[in-house]
């Protein structure tokens, strides 16, 4: 691994869960950074990294990302398992309003049934289209900007 | 008509030998070709990263449908259509919990997870950790998860054949079990992922196919009249209008009502929690491709659901609820009659081929299914609780070439897990075999959902959670569960359960989901609160901004 890591100039901890792969034949930018000794790093160098990691979660940049994403997703995730409760709770206790007829046999458990299918694949689209307008760029560029900082993205 | 129904419930028993022929050899087939697929896969050079992700480079198509062979079970096509054509609108509530919960993974859980991961469950929790004790936390609940739906879908497997192939002899059955063991555990250790991968993929488009081939059927014999459909079904159960409303299977005590609920909880929140499933989005490369690819699997698996719905009313409609039950008390054969009597019937050329199809695509289904969860179980036992529990010491030295063996020895460890688990899933399959499927599978599915979602979700969401919290988040959805499970009614104190002569049961509910859940929460952040130590800033800041950016992901 370390011959694919650029040096690896920030002294890595063994238990670190992202970097005790492999990165078995990727093609690792080594954009300007120093090829620092890979052995004998103090561990304080550590903290840097982290560092450019408490960096970029204060920059106005990723702000903005996690607060679109959280900003979607979680009223929508409230809402729509909200909606499936509300669903199964009125499925279970109130059978008799269920059974109403609305048009011919369909009644209103059928049409709820299938404006849960519809919902879902309607909130499914809708945030697909928000990631994809709304947040990837941005996610991308800070991705780049990370690889420049930290020396260790692997691209594909 | 009731004529025509008798003779159907006493087909099975009477010309097994007619479709078995044709069944051995469309399954012969089946089997071959995923063989071959397995020895092709098997040819690569086996570093870990290609024996557990197979090489991340599927594409998000190939993934999606992978992803719906894994999640799209035998219990789907047969048990939930089975429970249509039995119960009518009570059956269409799983399906609706079973898609439903694809929102769940979609938004929360698939990107965040890409990023994060690098194989298994445990490298998300464990990532801004203590290593040790959440990698043997997350690696217990993942293999305990999976080793109960295993052996949801082997007891199926096992029953599947006794109804279609060999009559009801025990014996059959135990050969089916011990033979599908016996299979995926050959594709997992020889194939690894790229092969259960194409073996997915495979399976997903018989089973698709065979499902459109029937829908069509069933709406051009009631030349696309929905109302018609839905008519003949109210009147062909012998409920009549109850039958097209929730409350004939669990409208009864409020115990029963409860236990749905549970039961429907269990099935949104479970899938985000189920380690074969997580394990599915480190094939692609990127957090935009395995988006991509749920999306693809929430269509495909979306419009599964949909067309059960029609087999199960159409089952009910042709065939006859009564004759269904007849046959298999549990419903299981609803789909297999089906195709029979669309066919022509029982006796004619074309009944019995499409009978003899719908039974190989069934058992395909479970072979495919079985070899994702051994594969994400092994990988648990090899990546997660061997790497834990043999190297503690390795934390504070450096990377050194000795790293390197441990790679190998990792994929040698997860081929001998995949024997091992298939030996426990086939001795528990056993000893199950009496149990009912959908009770098996909705159990996986609530302690999924009690052990690895609220952990799973704390450490993605919650900037002070910490090692302890994750423990105890882990332990604490995954133990009450199970100890749920075993004062619950399942185990004891009835005619069906495990032990019916003895009863200590004191949970009324068969499902835990309704307690362990919010339990599982509760200890998580409990466990949080009381730490002694404050969690780190910096690594929270990693992996927020990893998981959102994607930034270092492998």
């Amino acid at each position: 691994m370390d011959k694919h890591d650029g040096g690896d100039p920030l002294g890595l901890r063994v238990d670190d869960p992202w970097r005790d792969a492999e990165g078995a034949g990727l093609w690792v930018p080594d954009q300007g950074v120093p090829a620092a000794p890979p052995v004998a790093v103090p561990p304080a160098e550590a903290g840097d990294r982290e560092g450019v990691f408490v960096e970029v979660q204060h920059s106005a940049a990723f702000q903005e990302v996690r607060d679109r994403y959280r900003g979607f997703v979680f009223p929508v995730a409230a809402a729509f398992v909200a909606w499936y409760l509300l669903y199964l709770v009125l499925a279970t206790t109130a059978p008799g309003l269920m059974g109403r007829q609305v048009a011919g046999e369909v009644n209103v458990a059928m049409v709820a049934g299938l404006a849960q299918f519809a919902t879902t694949f309607l909130l499914t689209w809708a945030y697909v289209r928000h990631a994809r307008l709304r947040r990837d760029r941005a996610a991308l560029d800070l991705r780049w900007t990370l690889a420049t900082r930290t020396g260790q993205e692997r691209v594909r | 008509m009731s004529g025509g129904r008798m003779a159907a419930g006493l087909y099975l028993a009477d010309s097994a030998g007619e479709h078995q022929g044709l069944a051995v050899v469309l399954f012969t087939v089946f089997v071959s070709v995923t063989l071959a697929i397995t020895a092709w896969a098997g040819r690569r050079r086996s570093s870990s990263e290609e024996f557990f992700t197979g090489g991340r480079m599927f594409s998000p198509m190939e993934n999606g449908f992978a992803i719906a062979g894994d999640y799209m079970s035998a219990a789907s096509f047969l048990g939930i259509s089975g429970l249509i054509a039995l119960f009518g609108y009570d059956g269409l509530l799983y399906s609706v919990g079973f898609l439903v919960a694809w929102l769940v993974v979609l938004m929360l859980v698939a990107e965040l997870v890409r990023n994060c991961g690098r194989y298994t469950l445990a490298d998300v929790l464990s990532a801004r950790m203590r290593q040790r004790p959440v990698r043997v936390a997350a690696g217990t609940s993942s293999v305990v998860v999976s080793v109960l739906y295993l052996v949801a879908q082997m007891v199926g497997a096992g029953s599947l054949v006794g109804l279609l192939i060999g009559g009801e002899g025990a014996a059959a059955r135990t050969w089916a079990v011990i033979g599908v063991g016996a299979l995926m555990v050959f594709y997992v250790s020889f194939g690894g992922m790229r092969a259960t991968t194409w073996i997915q993929i495979v399976k997903t488009v018989l089973l698709i196919g065979g499902t459109v081939m029937l829908t069509v059927m069933v709406l051009v014999r009631f030349h696309g009249n929905v109302d018609d459909l839905l008519h003949s079904a109210a009147t062909g159960s012998g409920h009549g209008e109850a039958f097209l409303a929730p409350g004939l299977k669990y409208g009864g005590s409020w115990t029963s009502r409860l236990d749905f609920i549970s039961l429907g909880l269990a099935l949104v929140l479970g899938t985000a929690g189920l380690p074969h499933i997580l394990s599915r989005f480190y094939t692609v490369p990127t957090a935009r491709s395995a988006r991509r690819s749920v999306v693809w699997a929430i269509g495909l698996i979306g419009s599964f659901y949909l067309m059960t719905i029609v087999l199960g009313f159409g089952a009910a409609a042709v065939v006859g609820s009564g004759t269904v039950r007849e046959s298999n008390a549990a419903g299981n054969t609803a789909v297999p009659l089906l195709a029979e009597a669309l066919g022509g019937g029982s006796g004619s050329t074309w009944g019995t081929v499409l009978f003899a199809v719908v039974g190989a695509v069934a058992f395909a289904t479970i072979l495919a299914v079985v070899a994702g969860i051994t594969l994400a179980s092994s990988a648990s036992v090899a990546h997660d609780l061997y790497t834990a529990l043999r190297r503690p010491a390795a934390r504070h030295g450096r990377r050194d070439p000795a790293e390197a063996a441990m790679e190998e020895d990792e994929v040698r460890v997860a081929r001998f897990a995949a024997v091992g688990i298939g030996a426990v899933a086939i001795a528990l399959s056993l000893l199950a075999q009496d149990q009912n499927i959908a009770f098996l599978v909705g159990l996986a599915f609530a302690v999924a959902a009690s052990a690895n979602l609220p952990a799973l979700l704390y450490s993605l969401f919650w900037r002070r959670f910490t090692t302890r919290g994750s423990v105890w988040a882990v332990y604490g959805g995954l133990v009450p569960a199970l100890l749920l499970v075993v004062l619950s009614p399942v185990v004891s104190g009835r005619p069906d359960a495990l032990f019916p002569g003895v009863d200590f049961h004191v949970f009324p509910l068969q499902n835990p989901g309704l307690i362990s859940i919010p339990l599982g929460f509760l200890a998580g952040w409990l466990g949080t609160v009381l730490s002694p130590e404050p969690a780190d800033p910096g690594r929270y800041a990693e992996t927020e901004v990893r998981s959102l950016t994607g930034a270092g992901a492998v």
